[in-house]
């Protein structure tokens, strides 16, 4: 957090039919709806988040991801970072108060991977779902579904990741916690982190810009990602890959798609970092276990299939 | 309750054919066929993976992502594979994704970094 970013605070998502999203993100998700906007939008959020809304669903012609916004400690570091990213070359748009309902000013900023993100400082707080801020219980009764906690992080494919990870951590004060280095040295991944956590953001070259790979979202248990998988298969859902680990991150994991053909991940686990941790390398040479510890075998689907 | 109809699915340029019925996607009845006669993708129609052009018969869509299949380019028949429901036997032509190549499958493709 050395500039005062926080965390993830939203993702807009594209999908091509918002009321078959709802069935993925909310029935078989967990996550909670929230609202719809005028114009017609969706919000959701995991029930462990305290802001308002972390998910948005917008209906396109063409699946994919909108942009990511991340939060900042206050107004004031707000305005000092909307300077430094006009000052960085960034294409830099003023979001007014309101245009996402809760949501105050935000700070749009294009990267060159081809990713759209924003910065806010200030969202309605309307506590975690189902739980009083004053001896909560455990967890709140009615979830459905994997009952997914929180959306923790997403992995954007794209051009000159280099590029894109200099503005995250230079402007933005993102620490690398994990990379994936080719025989010549050159990183093709870069996974990021504002605080604790594995990651916050993770980055893989590839050639077309903008691409959308996966939003993920947190459970707390191998059960939960097990019984996650056992849902995907009761309700016929497209799979990916999973249940499995991780190499990267050590997270364990299961990867699904959404009704218009956008990547979900649910998992749990996971390392984490201290901003005086050198980064994890992996070998590009060794990417099959660099991404799927067990198998040890890439599936060239998980790496080519994006939105 | 009547079975549905179903369709003879040939996919000429890979000498392979599958049933499908009326209320299934073409996609999604070759998988269950465990036939491998179209590329399988995200199966929602967003990651173009499965793109063909049908060539004969008549079908239905559902929507489409517009990155990968363009008004002009459904006026010539091409579909995602995973979003067409049959309703009479269809001649395809399976292969039409042009992939922009991951990194690690094309070391040619790969743009280096800084």
């Amino acid at each position: 957090m050395r500039k005062g970013v926080m965390r993830p605070g939203h993702i807009q998502i594209r999908v091509l039919d918002v009321e078959e999203a709802l069935k993925h993100y909310r029935d078989l998700m967990g996550l909670i709806e929230v609202e719809r906007d005028s114009q017609g939008r969706a919000y959701l959020k995991g029930w462990t988040e305290v802001d308002k809304f972390s998910v948005v669903l917008r209906e396109a012609d063409e699946p994919g991801m909108d942009f990511v916004g991340y939060k900042v400690l206050d107004n004031q570091t707000l305005a000092k970072l909307h300077g430094e990213l006009i000052e960085y070359g960034c294409n830099v748009e003023e979001i007014p108060a309101g245009e996402l309902n809760g949501c105050g000013r935000r700070i749009r900023f294009d990267s060159p991977t081809g990713h759209m993100f924003e910065i806010f400082a200030e969202k309605e707080q309307t506590g975690k779902w189902g739980l009083s801020n004053v001896n909560p219980e455990a967890w709140p009764r009615g979830l459905t579904g994997m009952k997914a906690t929180r959306f923790d992080h997403c992995l954007l494919y794209g051009p000159n990741i280099a590029g894109t990870l200099d503005l995250f951590r230079n402007v933005l004060g993102f620490e690398l916690a994990e990379q994936v280095l080719d025989p010549e040295g050159t990183r093709i991944a870069g996974f990021l982190t504002v605080g604790m956590k594995a990651h916050d953001v993770a980055f893989i070259e590839c050639p077309e810009p903008g691409k959308f790979h996966h939003a993920s979202f947190f459970l707390e248990t191998w059960e939960d990602v097990l019984r996650a998988a056992d849902l995907i298969s009761m309700e016929d859902v497209s799979l990916d890959i999973g249940p499995t680990r991780h190499g990267l991150t050590h997270g364990k994991t299961i990867y699904f798609f959404d009704p218009s053909g956008n990547r979900s991940e649910v998992f749990c686990g996971g390392d984490y970092h201290y901003p005086d941790h050198e980064p994890v390398t992996w070998k590009a040479e060794d990417l099959g276990k660099a991404i799927f510890y067990h198998d040890r075998v890439l599936n060239e689907r998980f790496l080519s299939v994006l939105t | 309750m009547p079975e549905q109809a179903s369709h003879l699915i040939t996919v000429v340029n890979r000498n392979q054919d599958f049933k499908c019925a009326e209320d299934q996607v073409l996609l999604i009845a070759m998988e269950r066929m465990r036939a491998n006669a179209i590329n399988v993708g995200c199966r929602g129609g967003g990651c173009g993976v499965c793109k063909i052009r049908i060539l004969q018969g008549e079908y239905e869509c559902k929507r489409m992502s517009k990155a990968h299949i363009s008004e002009t380019d459904q006026q010539q028949g091409y579909v995602l594979a995973c979003r067409v429901f049959p309703r009479t036997d269809l001649e395809i032509e399976a292969d039409h994704y042009q992939a922009q190549e991951s990194c690690y499958a094309n070391e040619d493709g790969r743009i280096a970094s800084g």
